[in-house]
């Protein structure tokens, strides 16, 4: 899967939870208040579910989440390509 | 298999040894269980004797109701209007599939474990096929109607005054959730239709029932799955080296009660975290984050560090996610005991606008 693959489908996740059609890839939407931590866990499951990776606990840091760019270098690595 | 109380299935079963697992949902079978006769057959059925008084003094006790039926469900369902029950039963389950699939989606809407729930039927094949899929429902035989008030499973340790309220705090979940599957928007707007009011306070004497309780039924959301008797809890809101904190939501639909406790270990240099829990009921509603946000802001205040204590378990990586989101880290581990410390006093994200917030004055 290409990084351009991962970053449309985290897209498309994303938009359902915020309010944001113009959303950046290196926009942290976490620290913009766009969304909160509610979100984190929802994140995680649909990282572990749609890219069949498994996020151990040292994975679980916001910065490997807090933008669609960090959650994609985050499958990439995982994906180990 | 979980069986009730001394009654043993189909030769198949074994007894429980050691705690007796409270009910939180009896799932009912409908023809010859609830009532007499087969309705397909187009029997005139009458509710068994008890039955009635049963489902009341269930509902009374907290213990949530549904049902489980091989049956038409437009037939089924009004025969139950007719008997002025419908309001008892949540997310009924009437329909041809397997009772163990019926059973599955209950604990899954209501968002409970199925080794919380308890199943009666007159049918031996069903109460197999359902202790089959799942062996932690507790089975119950129909012939033992009458006894199902009486059995240990049937009797929770407390009743709370949200205990008396819990069906009618999950009947407005359901409208709740019918609303948010029909919101078309993201989720973020959703909530914020929702005018929710989060309330964090000290906890009192009349709340430690309720405390207790929590720490008892509360396994996904729970850090540590410490439980705490009515005289520690008690015994916490005494000393001045604890603070005990009872959160409570409600929204337009009505409230969701007394949904959250954190008990924190308070010395002058530390503020230690030893066990957060909110209800399964709030899980998509972003208040752990905030109870999490109003410590760390607390701490800062009062200059004193902010620690946690998390034990992990196959149920609770929410709030171990929950805290490494809001800047907890590992600071050591032994086994399944972590302990985290919150480095971040001084980068707090401001609390989300989509719910309105009463803290205490003072702690």
């Amino acid at each position: 899967m290409t990084p351009e693959e991962i970053k449309t489908k985290v897209r498309a996740f994303l938009l359902k939870y915020i309010k944001k059609p113009d959303l950046q890839d290196d926009e942290d939407y976490f620290a913009s208040k766009l969304i909160n931590s509610l979100f984190a866990m929802q994140l995680v499951m649909f990282v572990e579910k749609e890219f069949k990776v498994k996020v151990e606990d040292k994975d679980l840091d916001i910065k490997n989440f807090n933008s669609i760019d960090s959650i994609s270098s985050l499958v990439t690595r995982k994906l180990g390509c | 298999m979980r069986l009730e109380g001394f009654l043993q299935i189909s030769g198949k079963g074994r007894y429980l040894t050691g705690a007796v697992k409270k009910t939180k949902c009896l799932v009912w079978d409908l023809d010859n269980t609830l009532w007499s006769g087969t309705l397909i057959e187009g029997d005139r059925v009458t509710l068994k004797e008890n039955a009635v008084e049963t489902i009341k003094t269930l509902d009374s006790r907290g213990i949530l109701q549904s049902i489980a039926s091989k049956n038409d469900y437009n037939t089924a369902m009004s025969k139950i209007l007719e008997f002025g029950l419908e309001e008892f039963f949540l997310y009924p389950q009437i329909n041809w599939g397997p009772k163990s699939e019926s059973i599955k989606k209950i604990a899954e809407l209501i968002n409970i474990g199925a080794d919380t729930l308890a199943f009666i039927d007159d049918q031996e094949f069903e109460l197999d096929e359902v202790s089959f899929s799942l062996p932690e429902v507790m089975c119950i035989r129909a012939a033992s109607l009458d006894r199902v008030v009486e059995m240990e499973e049937m009797n929770p340790v407390f009743i709370t005054e949200d205990s008396k309220n819990r069906r009618l705090m999950y009947m407005a979940d359901m409208e709740r959730n019918k609303a948010e599957e029909s919101y078309s928007g993201p989720k973020e707007e959703f909530l914020s239709t929702l005018g929710m009011v989060f309330d964090i306070s000290s906890a009192s004497t009349e709340d430690l029932k309720r405390a207790e309780e929590l720490t008892v039924r509360t396994n996904q959301l729970n850090t540590t799955g410490y439980t705490y008797s009515y005289d520690e809890l008690d015994g916490f809101i005494k000393s001045s080296g604890h603070l005990l904190l009872i959160a409570s939501l409600s929204d337009r639909y009505g409230t969701y009660g007394k949904i959250g406790l954190v008990l924190i270990e308070v010395s002058e240099s530390a503020w230690i975290i030893k066990l957060l829990l909110m209800s399964c009921r709030v899980m998509s509603r972003g208040v752990g984050a905030i109870v999490i946000n109003y410590l760390r802001n607390e701490a800062r205040k009062r200059g004193v560090k902010l620690l946690a204590e998390m034990i992990q378990n196959d149920r609770n990586r929410m709030m171990y996610v929950t805290y490494k989101f809001s800047g907890f880290t590992d600071i050591s581990r032994e086994g399944q005991t972590i302990i985290m410390e919150n480095k971040s006093l001084d980068d707090i994200p401001p609390y989300p606008e989509y719910v309105k917030l009463r803290f205490p004055k003072f702690l």
